[in-house]
């Protein structure tokens, strides 16, 4: 009795399990079938990863040659990079440079050169010694000559290689090339040195207000606002080349070191941005130091040259330099011009 | 005049670098330098997929317009070309290439890379066809023997199309119209600010 109806049961469990089989299996059919005729359906699509990429982003994969870095499939920012480096940059440089140009001629019609007002008095003090002009001259000609071959990268093509011809260009870019990796070396220990040696007298006062207020007097002749060792305006231009030299010299390495630069192409494209902007608008700065410190100022260049000054320009530009100057070091510092310093 | 381009069917795309190698032997390419190479994305995951990438001989191209030596040129077959005696190896081409095409023979720093190298779609470069001079530098100029690049022409799949964009793209409208999938034309909306219609 039991055995019947425990095989009547089984019997009848194996029916279900047979039927709910057939029940199912066509189902399972279909989905195997469904899975054939359509194998991409979660195929990548060219369209979605581009529309997925954020700026800055590349379309990676896995690649068997040895050359990691060729497993990058697509960097689209290239192309901005690209618009910046032919349109925004240029026109950067442009408006910075022919615009410092036209300020200073402007400036020059109206104002002429400054002169100094009580004439020069025939005595000279020491502005800057044999160190301090080695400085200046250092981060000055690797400067002009970063500068020059930098500027060719970016207008040679345009301005310098319709007159000289394709083959006479490309050597002279190659050397440009060459100047400007090497000689950036000799402008970041310029930019240390100048920072090493001058920042003592280049910390804000509030006598930098005062002679910003007024313009340094360069608007009215006669008009000298006091100022220590360097004024406001010099100040400005000493933390521009330190600010600026130093952001000048972390962009260049990366530039100079692609291969260490962790951030890939992207990393290498926005570091050669901040060093093309900036480098316009540093020519621009050095421009206006250049007027000011040659054709725009009578018996400025002299500090740089001889490193002597004439004592009433001192007087004049520096008027409270020259009183510490003085109480300092007594007459010790004055010589009649044009006669050279005995050695100490 | 055709305009020549590439196209990866990255739905057929086997990644059996066939087209990698031929490419290195047909110019004799030196070490190093991969002027074709197959990506996988997704690898090992649903809808993997492979693309045969080079230079996709863009229209404006990136690489010619910040060239600062102006050593590249256009074919009249829309085949972007350059010389290797006027380059200066600055990189700035490899820095505007959507598709990493530009090659280097040195890895070195101070911008010493060399002259750079690149897929030529097997046109050589702007020295007379076919000379010793031409080939010592860019490869074999297939084109002036009236050939397609060989990387698609080894293609096992014929995956990687090379030719006329216009016939090159109809081939694929067709192919994707009858099997009713496919991946889109890599690199096409990057390169020739055009996408084929599917």
């Amino acid at each position: 009795m039991v055995h019947t109806i425990l095989r009547a049961a089984r019997l009848i469990g194996f029916m279900l399990v047979v039927a709910l089989g057939l029940a199912l299996q066509p189902q399972t059919a279909a989905a195997q079938q469904g899975a054939q005729v359509n194998p991409t359906a979660q195929s990548l699509k060219e369209a979605d990863l581009l529309k997925a990429l954020k700026s800055g982003e590349t379309i990676n994969g896995r690649i068997t040659i040895p050359d990691r870095k060729a497993a990058n499939l697509m960097q689209p920012e290239g192309q901005a990079w690209s618009a910046f480096k032919t349109g925004t940059l240029p026109r950067i440089g442009a408006i910075a440079i022919l615009g410092m140009l036209v300020l200073l001629c402007v400036f020059y019609a109206i104002r002429g050169r400054i002169m100094i007002d009580s004439g020069r008095s025939g005595q000279v003090i020491e502005r800057f010694n044999a160190l301090d002009r080695f400085v200046h001259w250092l981060t000055a000609f690797s400067f002009m000559l970063l500068a020059l071959s930098g500027l060719n990268i970016t207008f040679g093509r345009s301005l310098v290689l319709p007159l000289v011809g394709a083959e006479a260009f490309t050597s002279l870019s190659l050397f440009g090339k060459l100047v400007h990796n090497y000689v950036g070396f000799a402008f970041m220990l310029g930019v240390a040195l100048t920072l090493v040696v001058w920042v003592k007298d280049n910390l804000p006062s509030s006598l930098d207000v005062q002679w910003l207020a007024r313009f340094g007097g360069l608007w009215h002749k006669g008009d000298h606002p006091p100022a220590r060792r360097f004024n406001a305006g010099q100040k400005g231009i000493f933390w521009s080349v330190v600010v600026g030299g130093v952001l000048m010299s972390i962009s260049g390495l990366h530039l100079l070191f692609p291969n260490s630069v962790d951030g890939g192409v992207a990393e290498i494209q926005t570091q050669s941005m901040i060093h093309g902007i900036l480098a316009m608008v540093m020519v621009a700065i050095i421009l206006a130091h250049i007027y000011i410190g040659s054709v725009g100022m009578e018996g400025a260049k002299e500090a740089m040259t001889t490193g002597e000054v004439d004592l009433n320009w001192a007087k004049e530009h520096h008027s409270l330099w020259v009183e510490e100057e003085l109480k300092a070091k007594g007459g010790k510092v004055l010589h009649p011009a044009g006669q050279v310093a005995p050695a100490e | 005049m055709a305009r020549m381009k590439f196209l990866c069917d990255s739905d057929r795309c086997i990644e059996c670098n066939a087209c990698v190698t031929a490419c290195k032997n047909e110019h004799e390419v030196p070490w190093g330098i991969n002027r074709r190479r197959v990506v996988t994305l997704n690898d090992g995951l649903p809808g993997e997929r492979s693309v045969s990438m080079a230079c996709m001989h863009c229209t404006d191209a990136p690489c010619a317009s910040v060239c600062p030596v102006n050593c590249f040129y256009t074919t009249a077959d829309g085949v972007v070309l350059h010389s290797k005696d006027l380059c200066i190896g600055c990189g700035y081409c490899f820095y505007a290439c959507p598709f990493g095409a530009p090659q280097y023979p040195k890895v070195g720093n101070f911008g010493s890379r060399g002259k750079m190298d690149k897929c030529t779609y097997c046109a050589g470069g702007p020295e007379d066809d076919r000379t010793a001079a031409e080939y010592s530098k860019y490869g074999r100029n297939r084109l002036a023997e009236g050939k397609l690049p060989l990387c698609a022409e080894m293609c096992s799949t014929k995956a990687l199309l090379a030719g006329d964009g216009d016939i090159i793209a109809q081939i694929y409208k067709e192919r994707v119209a009858k099997r009713g999938y496919g991946s889109g034309a890599w690199g096409w909306k990057v390169a020739y600010k055009d996408t084929i219609a599917l």
